[in-house]
This record gives structure tokens, sequence and C-alpha cells, in this order.
């Protein structure tokens, strides 16, 4: 068995994937390891449920994915696919050798994100790499959305909220049923879930609000699911919603705090304002988000109104402008990737709600501490930028990182407003991992080149890549976020959502950009950027997003460099 | 007997075995497998098929033993496993006769449970020793 925390895969993913293989059969444990090896993927196999479930709790991110049998002694292997997807939301592949349609569905319901029938030919393991890259994605995009939700949250008290939140309104929609279509099955209705197939509860921004609030007041690191379920008070919501949301919400936190470490220890947000700045980690207590540290994962939306997670843009010191994620630029869009580095103005903060004043642009994501560290390298978001071709949001693979497990969740609900934002904020946040840079070896892994962007740059870069991690971002959800764009992500947001929505090309991204970077050398570095990026970003987004107040799509073209814009176009939009 | 012909004896055999319907394409894919890393990969892996084959007819047979109270569910349990550890190198024949195995058991008609049982136990002794015959015979001509 191999050391789960292997070395982040950077330029040669899918090679190099980590799954974890349970099957009571050992004649079958043999097979498939020997597949996977061929596959040049890494493999720990495990006969007993137990055992695979203890080991995956140790080495928590050690693991891109998990296989297993359905049929198995010790414990039922639907049961073991809830766990693992509660507790660490991997993806799982179930097998049998028994392929009825009643069972294949019982695996689809319980969250398997495919189902093999045995005998298992090879060709079926090498493209298991598709499941996990697509979490990533979807993790990206969610937090992006949360952000957006967050960033719109904070705007400037509840005016704003409120016009965004109208404006958001159809985009959320969009995103919404983008995401419907993605199927993604973390969602889940608050409901009851007598059906097999689980309700979704859409997590709306006032919802998120109840859960990062309640997070803050249990403490982040004694949170648990029932606690949070308990102080939310919210009828019908199960504990399970919880726990998955609250999943992705680590997963985002650490994205940021990754992001915001690798840019800048000095940590914390940097916002503009001075709130938020400083205070890695706080949460709540400032605008800005702090991602503090990893075990965080909280997300910080500290905003000053919507204690929405605080990045602890760590990193940021005086990128505040950065505003790398761009979208995020607004200061309250605490999803500011922060480019690990301190000189980045990257630093993706993710600010939630920071009502920090708009300067904030700076988009930190980084401060979310990436508990994932190789696993996807959120915090790159140059990284998955460059891959992403799929999807822009997929900047890096660093964002799956991002400790943001509520965002999924986030992206599928219908966060009025924020939803946008979220989509660019799980883009930004993706883009912010890019720029990041790194932070994450993870990120690495997973596309190689989205690190170039982020570690490559410097301070502006970062800002760039951050931006077009967000435009890369952008564009996978661009594509619901159309209506979204913008308006209700105030400026931070818009850029994301310019980036998810992909439709909104340049424009929103610029937008986004501009906001992003509020000094203007970050502009230029977007430039530069974006063409790390580019696929994804549109340097339009990198311009930064403004103090996003205005809407969402208002490109800058001027401040980027029109050659490096058109490499980000077309890489960007989706 | 010279080397060509130990070869030729033994892709008779496995092209029998194949004819028969006891091994399927799966087996390619492990002989695939084989490398220098694991030369004996095939090897390895039909002996661990024994074992297990072993074991799983023993517990069928025990548990058909007490005739009153057939635990079907624990029938089809160990038959579920039993196709499944079949299947990996694909004893396309055995598998079959698990399939029929746990149809009967859900039926619930025991004879026609011992009956399938029989021709099971027979087919996976008969794979095995032509497996085990051409394992030994070709362990050269088996790499391919």
């Amino acid at each position: 068995m191999e050391n789960g925390f292997s070395s982040p895969r950077n330029d040669s993913f899918p090679a190099g994937l980590r799954v974890l293989v349970v099957d009571d059969d050992p004649t079958w444990l043999k097979i498939l390891e020997k597949m996977l090896k061929k596959c040049s993927y890494e493999v720990t196999t495990c006969g007993l449920a137990r055992d695979a479930l203890s080991l995956l709790r140790e080495r928590k991110g050690g693991y891109d994915i998990v296989i297993s049998d359905v049929y198995m002694p010790d414990m039922d292997g639907f049961k073991l696919l809830e766990h693992v997807g509660l507790e660490m939301d991997l993806p799982v592949i179930m097998m049998s050798v028994d392929g009825e349609t009643s069972r294949v569905m019982k695996g689809v319901q319980h969250g398997a994100c495919d189902y093999l029938l045995k005998p298992i030919r090879m060709k079926e393991l090498r493209n298991i790499w598709q499941h996990v890259f697509r979490k990533k994605i979807h993790e990206v995009r969610d937090i992006e959305i949360l952000e957006g939700i967050e960033f719109q949250m904070t705007r400037n008290g509840s005016d704003q909220y409120e016009d965004g939140h109208f404006l958001c309104g159809e985009d959320l929609t969009l995103i919404k049923k983008r995401k419907d279509v993605e199927s993604r099955h973390d969602e889940k209705d608050i409901g009851d879930n007598s059906s097999s197939k689980k309700a979704r509860v859409v997590w709306s921004v006032e919802l998120h609000q109840k859960f990062v609030k309640a997070v803050n007041q249990i403490g982040f690191d004694k949170v648990g699911p029932k606690k949070i379920l308990d102080l939310m008070n919210v009828p019908r919501l199960t504990r399970e919603n919880v726990a998955s949301h609250l999943q992705k919400y680590r997963l985002y936190l650490s994205r940021l705090q990754k992001e915001n470490d690798f840019n800048n220890p000095v940590g914390m947000i940097k916002q503009s304002d001075s709130p938020s700045s400083d205070s890695n980690g706080n949460f709540g207590s400032q605008n800005s988000v702090n991602l503090q540290d990893a075990s965080n994962g909280c997300y910080g939306f500290s905003g000053s109104s919507l204690g929405v997670h605080n990045v602890d843009p760590r990193n940021h010191d005086g990128d505040r402008k950065r505003l790398v994620t761009a979208p995020v630029a607004e200061p309250k869009r605490g999803l500011t990737v922060d480019p690990p580095n301190p000189s980045k103005p990257r630093n993706s903060q993710m600010e939630f709600g920071h009502l920090l004043a708009p300067p904030q642009s700076e988009v930190n994501f980084a401060r979310f501490d990436f508990s994932f560290p190789t696993k996807y390298p959120w915090c790159g978001i140059a990284e998955t930028q460059l891959k992403q071709e799929h999807n822009p949001l997929h900047l890096n693979d660093g964002f799956s990182h991002l400790p943001m497990p509520g965002q999924k969740q986030l992206s599928r609900a219908d966060h009025p407003q924020p939803a946008p934002a979220i989509s660019s904020a799980t883009s930004s946040t993706e883009r912010q991992t890019g720029c990041p840079v790194k932070t994450k070896p993870s990120h690495n892994d997973y596309t190689s080149n989205a690190n170039h962007a982020s570690a490559a740059d410097s301070t502006p870069l970062q800002t760039k890549t951050s931006l077009t991690d967000h435009q890369a971002v952008l564009p996978t959800s661009s594509m619901e976020n159309q209506g979204l764009n913008m308006n209700c992500l105030t400026d931070l947001e818009s850029p994301r959502k310019n980036i998810n929505l992909g439709t909104l090309p340049f424009a929103t991204l610029d937008e986004d950009l501009q906001v992003c970077f509020v000094t203007g050398d970050y502009y230029m570095n977007l430039g530069l950027q974006n063409i790390e990026v580019q696929e994804y970003f549109d340097p339009g987004l990198l311009t930064g997003v403004p103090t996003h107040l205005d809407d969402g799509l208002r490109f800058d073209y001027e401040i980027f460099d029109p050659t490096e814009y058109s490499l980000i176009d077309q890489s960007l939009f989706i | 007997m010279d080397r060509k012909q130990l070869q030729y004896q033994v892709a008779c055999m496995r092209k029998s075995l194949f004819d028969q319907g006891y091994l399927d394409e799966q087996f390619n894919q492990l002989e695939d497998l084989q490398d220098e890393a694991n030369p004996n990969f095939v090897e390895e892996v039909v002996t661990l098929f024994y074992s297990d084959s072993s074991r799983f007819i023993h517990n069928i047979e025990q548990a058909m033993i007490n005739k009153p109270n057939i635990d079907y569910g624990k029938l089809d349990d160990y038959m579920h496993q039993f196709k499944g550890s079949s299947s990996s190198f694909g004893a396309k024949k055995v598998k079959k006769e698990c399939s029929q195995f746990r149809e009967c058991c859900s039926a619930g008609n025991i004879e026609g449970c011992i009956k399938t049982f029989r021709q099971l136990k027979a087919r996976a002794c008969h794979f095995e020793e032509e497996a085990g015959n051409i394992l030994s015979a070709g362990k050269t001509s088996w790499n391919r």
C-alpha cells in the first residue's frame, strides 16, 4: 500500500491518481491492483470495508478515488459509499458481478459516480480519472457560487444584498439548472428523502449564513453536522445535508487557506479594507474572510454582515488588489485565491461577505486552508486553468481542495444572487488556485500548467491567475451564470460569474478582472497570467473585479493586454 | 517432448478451454497483465482461484447439508462470491453455473440447487485440472 499522500501529480495527471480498492475477493484485488498499476495509478488495496474507512480517515486527502465492491462480508458496499461521500467527499465507483438495473440504480442513488460490472476490463479503469476531475470542477464551481452568495450578502449591507439577490435570482436559477444537469449528487433537497433519490437541499444564502454562523459559534474545530444542525434549527434539514455542506465548506476553506498560505504567510486576506486583513482566520471577526488555517476549513464568511467565511488571505498583504480572483475582487468576495506568494497580490481570499471596502478586490481564496494538500490543487488556479479544458472552472486541480464543502451545495442551490457569485466564486476560486500557484503541490498534479500560472507569476500574475482561475472557472459556470453575472455579485462576483457564465466573455471578465486588480499593476500581469491561464480566463476577468458594484459585466479592455486577452479569450470561454 | 511440441500442446489445451467455454476474454486480459514485473501473474491468479473455489464449494456443501433449513440467503451470498471470483479470470461456465444455482436458490428449489451444485462442482474441478495442466506444462509457453 502506498502512502496515501503521494506527491502531487503535477503534470502527469491522470497518472499517479491515488486509488483505493476495496473488495473482499483477493483474486479481484490482485487483478485490479495490477490493472490500475498498468494505468500508472497509485493503488492501495483493502480486503475489508472497515479497514478502508479507517485508512481514508487517517489519511484525509490521501486518496483521489475509491473503487469498492458491492457485496462485502463486513459492510455493505453502499454503506461504505455513503460514508465516503459524507466524510471525505471522494468519488466512489461501485463494482459487482451483479449488474441488475435495480442494483445499479441503488448505487447511483447512494452517490456512486459509476458502477462497473465484473469482469472489469482495463479500459474501463483507464478513464476513472474523469470522476476525480469532474468533482474538482464542481467543487470549484460550488465554491464560486458560494463566494458569490457570500459576497452578495456582505455587499454593502442588506440593500445591496437584496438587490443583488434579486438580480441574481435568475442567475441562480441558471446555475442551478446547470448544476442539476450535472447531477451533482451532493445536492439534497430539504425535504424528505423517502425515495431513494435524495431530495435536494438548496443552500440559499440565508441558509448558508445560518450554517456559517452555527459553525462559527461552535468553533470550527469542534464542529460536527449534528451540532450545526441543532444550532441552525431549520426544519426538514437533515444531518446528512449539513454534513455534506460542511464537507464542501471545509474544502473551500482549506483551499483558501492553502492559497493564502501560499501567497503570503502573512495571512490574511488582504483586503483593502482594514478589517479583513489581517487576522487570519478570524472567523467572522472581520469582513475579510480569514481562512486561517487549514484546519478551519470553515468558510470564513466573516463578512461583517454575514459572517461569511473569512478567508484568510494570508497572502495578500499587499496585494489586495490583486484580487486575483477577479470576480471576487470585490471586497466581499472572499474568494480570493491568493497565490501562495505573499508577494503576489493574488491572495485568493475568499471573502465572502466581507463588507470590506471595495478595494478589496482581492479575492483571496487562498486562505482557505487546504486540507487536501495533495488532492486537488485548488490552489493552483493556474494549474487548473491550464488544464481545464473542460471546464473553465476547473482551473486547477487545486480547487478541488477547496474546503468549501458547502460550496457544492451552494452551487446548486439557488442562492439568490450569490449563486452567480458562487459560480464565479468557485470559478474564481478555482482560478485562484491557479494563481496561488501553487500553494499546493497538489495542484500541480493535475494540471501542471495551471501551476505555472500561479506559481510563476509574481504578484501581478497572481492576480491574473486567480482571475484566470476564475475565469476558467467562470467559463464553466458561465453557462449558467450568464444571467447571474454580475448583478448579484458585486464586482467580485461578477467576475466570477462571468467566468462561469462563460457567456460573459470578456465583458464580465473584464469586470471581474478589474475588480480584482485594484492596482493597475495587476492588470498588466493579468495579461501575463492570462496567457498561462489561458484557457479559461477571460482577460477581462483579470482586470479584476472592481468594486464590483458595477454590473458585473464591465470589461475593461484597456487594461488587458489585447494579445493576451485574445489568448485568454480563446481559452476562457469554455 | 520437445519444447515446440509442448508449446503446441499447451496452446491446444488453452484453446480447448476457451472453446468449451471455460475461459473467456477476461482471461486474455489477465494474460495481458502479465509482464516482467509479474511473470507469473496468471498462475498466481489461477492459484488464488483454486483456493477460493475450494473454500466456496466446501461452504456451500456445509450449508446445504442441513437440508430442512437451508439458509438460502447464505447460499446466495456464497454463490455470489464464487461467481465474482470465477469472473475474475473468465471462468465462464463456472460463472454460469453459479447464476443458475442462485436462481434455484431464489426459487427455493432445493433439488435444483443440489443438481446445479453438483454440476458446478464438477465443472470447477474439471477446469482446475485443465488449467493446472496447462500451467505446469506450459509455464514457459504460458507467457506471451
